[in-house]
């Protein structure tokens, strides 16, 4: 049996449709991630597995449970962090914690060894009688991760766990996360739109953008379904017409792209075409502006499958942000 | 220069863009021009006025066919007739009627024997705009009588009936008249705070997402977000209720008997009061309409409630929104029990009323609720 199972799933909000027929499943003990811009469908995915909205069609599963039959028997299974930082900051650590224990029905000494075992895990121990208007952003993320496990739940739900932390304290998030996942058998699903974040912590990512998933695999296979084990990203000042078509007699060439005078070439082996393409500028009479070579990252991946950048996607308006913040 | 432009067109900008905003403030004076100028200074109207008349003879009868006259004419108030002077007393105690006029026994033969008769007007002179409306027309009444009994006389003569007046409450100060519909607004104002608006900033930034992704039940929550309100509000009420007994001189402020009088009837008030809000704001999303609603609840609530001028003053359009209005029955029980110091008796259609209007509201309102974002 699955942890997670997802049917077909999909939710409309009048005619747009923010999540369109998405399908995956998710293995006990794994690490799923969803990876996609803002606007991808990724909260919408997060709030229809964990019972807070209705979809519009297709199934969920969890823990075996159907989250529109059986929504307790999924909430009973589940812990779940929104995006939005909502611990209350005039409570302390421990207040917070004790608070969610008693919506799960555990109360004074059953939940003391539960909360202290948990502050400890998330490394909060000095502050838990601390108000928590004086932690910072990544000591807050920390506490709720810990206050959505005060239920000792099998599958766990984050969604953009590290969003606007620095970078320190996103690797301690990760750390955690991933002890976390071992200490407590536990199932994670979270979603994010950094792809080093997926691509360090998931066992498997799935790629959204505009509702739909476009690939799912797990990172390293994700990024050999890339041509090329190199991109090289290179501007001319004045490429000579049918350009493109040099580069890809180029050797150990795999694919070209190009938007304006920059080109993106997918090789198997980076060095030698990098060589083999400044000698054909020279040739050619045309010099380079700006050249680099990488190895192919998620960044690629999502190009490839959407064939946008992520990063720019990244910027691409949402809206109502005002009223709803932490979708 | 420029930069002082900078700031004006940055502000004016966003005033114009945002259309509830300027709405707002074009709405919110009209509704308190219409609502304030209604609320003060109408003819005071159907005052209830019990009668008894001792005496039965003639005399007697024809005193009371020149009240029929004020009742069809300019209607100040309405004579209700009573059997005994127990029976109007306890009536006028318990404020289902707000004075007495008794016509003692033996009336028409003081009349006829000049003897110069006198009639008891005993009121309830808590609302002095009432009272003192009640009182003056009554005078008129007397005046009319005397003039047609010897219409050559015109100088009053020992022979002439006399209205005495007896005011059943020692004497008022006008800030001890105010502390009810205060101790209603404050428990008004933690209701909107508390109940409306923190609710819809919670439910905006998020905090209800963490109760909703829990197996707690769409009766709990609302259990929950409500008798938290209920209890911010009754410690506003208490705290204003203390607070204005000091400072406004009630005589024997902390009697126990109705101070725990009182603490009921705030806590079925914030039960009501809690309610309504609730089911006002249970579809909001937006943070900036409770706000919105707060200012425009504050005046249609507060002014036709009868805490600053009596209600049978007002046109009858505000007197539907006097009937409707929580508001009114709070301000009114705790009249009677703080200034009047009454009993339950007394303010048992009050609580009723409340218990209704909370128990209705949230029914209305757990129907409305969705447990889902
Ligand atoms: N309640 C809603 N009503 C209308 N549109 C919505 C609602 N919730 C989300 N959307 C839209 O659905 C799309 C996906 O949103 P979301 O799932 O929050 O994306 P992500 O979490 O990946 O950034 C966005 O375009 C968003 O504006
Ligand atoms: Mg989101």
């Amino acid at each position: 049996m699955f942890d997670i199972l997802v049917e077909n799933l999909t939710k409309r909000f009048g005619d747009f449709c923010a999540v369109d027929h998405i399908s995956f499943t998710v293995g006990h003990g794994e690490i799923f991630g969803l990876l996609g811009p803002n606007g991808a469908g990724k909260s919408t995915l997060i709030r229809m597995m964990t019972t807070l909205i209705p979809p519009t069609d297709g199934t969920v599963r969890i823990n075996g449970c159907d989250v529109v039959r059986d929504p307790d028997g999924v909430r009973r299974a589940i812990g779940v962090i929104p995006q939005a930082l909502t611990s209350d900051l005039d409570l302390t650590a421990v207040e917070n914690m004790r608070i969610f224990a008693k919506l799960y029905g555990i109360t004074g000494a059953a939940a003391r060894p539960v909360i202290d075992g948990l502050l400890e895990a998330v490394d909060l121990v000095p502050w838990r009688d601390k108000p928590l208007k004086i932690f910072s952003g990544g000591m807050r993320r920390r506490l709720e991760i810990a206050r959505g496990l005060v239920h000792a739940p099998k599958i766990f739900f984050l969604d953009e766990p590290t969003t606007g932390l620095d970078p320190v304290s996103r690797t301690a998030v990760w750390e955690m996360l991933a002890k976390l996942r071992k200490e407590r058998d536990l199932t994670i699903l979270m979603t994010t739109h950094y792809m080093d974040e997926a691509d360090k912590l998931c066992d498997r990512i799935a790629i959204v953008d505009h509702g739909k998933l476009v690939a799912l695999d797990s990172p390293l296979k994700l990024k050999a379904s890339v041509p090329g084990r190199n991109v090289i990203e290179v501007s001319f000042a004045a490429p000579p017409p049918g350009w493109s078509g040099v580069l890809q007699q180029l050797p150990e060439v795999a694919k070209v792209e190009s938007v304006d005078h920059v080109y993106r070439i997918g090789s198997h082996n980076g060095p030698a075409t990098t060589l083999a393409m400044m000698e054909a500028a020279r040739d050619a009479n045309t010099a380079i502006l700006s050249l680099s070579v990488q190895s192919t990252t998620l960044d690629d991946v999502f190009v490839h499958f959407t064939g946008h950048q992520l990063r720019d996607a990244l910027q691409a308006p949402t809206h109502e942000r005002m009223v709803r913040p932490g979708r | 220069m420029i930069r002082v432009w900078a700031i004006i067109e940055r502000d004016l900008r966003r005033y114009l863009r945002s259309p509830a905003l300027v709405t707002m403030s074009v709405v919110m004076p009209l509704i308190q021009l219409v609502i304030l100028g209604y609320a003060f200074g109408g003819k005071v109207r159907n005052v209830q006025l019990g009668v008894v008349d001792g005496d039965h003879g003639v005399e007697a009868a024809q005193l009371k066919e020149m009240f029929q006259a004020v009742a069809a004419g300019p209607r100040t108030f309405v004579a209700v007739p009573y059997a005994g002077e127990a029976e109007a007393l306890r009536d006028l105690r318990d404020g289902r009627i707000s004075a007495v006029l008794h016509i003692p026994p033996e009336f028409s033969r003081s009349v006829l024997a000049g003897a110069g008769p006198r009639v008891a007007l005993i009121e309830d002179n808590i609302d002095q705009f009432s009272s003192a409306t009640v009182q003056a027309s009554l005078q008129a009444i007397v005046a009319a009588f005397n003039r047609e009994r010897q219409p050559e006389r015109g100088a009053r003569l020992s022979g002439d009936v006399t209205l005495s007046v007896v005011e059943l409450y020692p004497y008022v100060p006008y800030m001890q008249f105010l502390l009810p519909g205060m101790i209603t607004l404050s428990i008004f104002t933690s209701a909107m705070i508390g109940g409306g608006i923190i609710y819809i900033d919670d439910k905006s930034r998020g905090l209800h997402e963490g109760y909703l992704v829990t197996p707690i039940t769409k009766f709990e929550l609302i259990l929950g977000f409500n008798l938290s309100g209920v209890a911010k509000a009754v410690v506003s009420g208490t705290l204003i209720l203390l607070i204005g007994l000091v400072v406004s001189g009630v005589p024997d402020p902390f009697n126990l008997l109705r101070l725990g009088r009182m603490f009921v009837l705030i806590l079925v008030t914030a039960m009501a009061l809690i309610s309504l809000m609730f089911l006002l704001v249970v579809r909001m999303n937006d943070p900036l309409l409770p706000r919105m609603l707060f200012g425009v609840l504050n005046i249609l609530l507060f002014y036709p409630s009868g805490a600053l001028y009596p209600t049978n003053s007002f046109p009858p359009w505000m007197q539907v929104i006097t009937v409707l209005n929580p508001f009114t029955y709070a301000v009114d029980g705790f009249k009677s029990l703080l200034l009047k110091n009454t009993g339950f008796a007394a303010v048992g259609m009050d609580i009723l009323f409340l218990l209704g209007f909370a128990g209705i509201a949230m029914a209305a309102a757990t129907k409305l609720f969705r447990r889902t974002l």
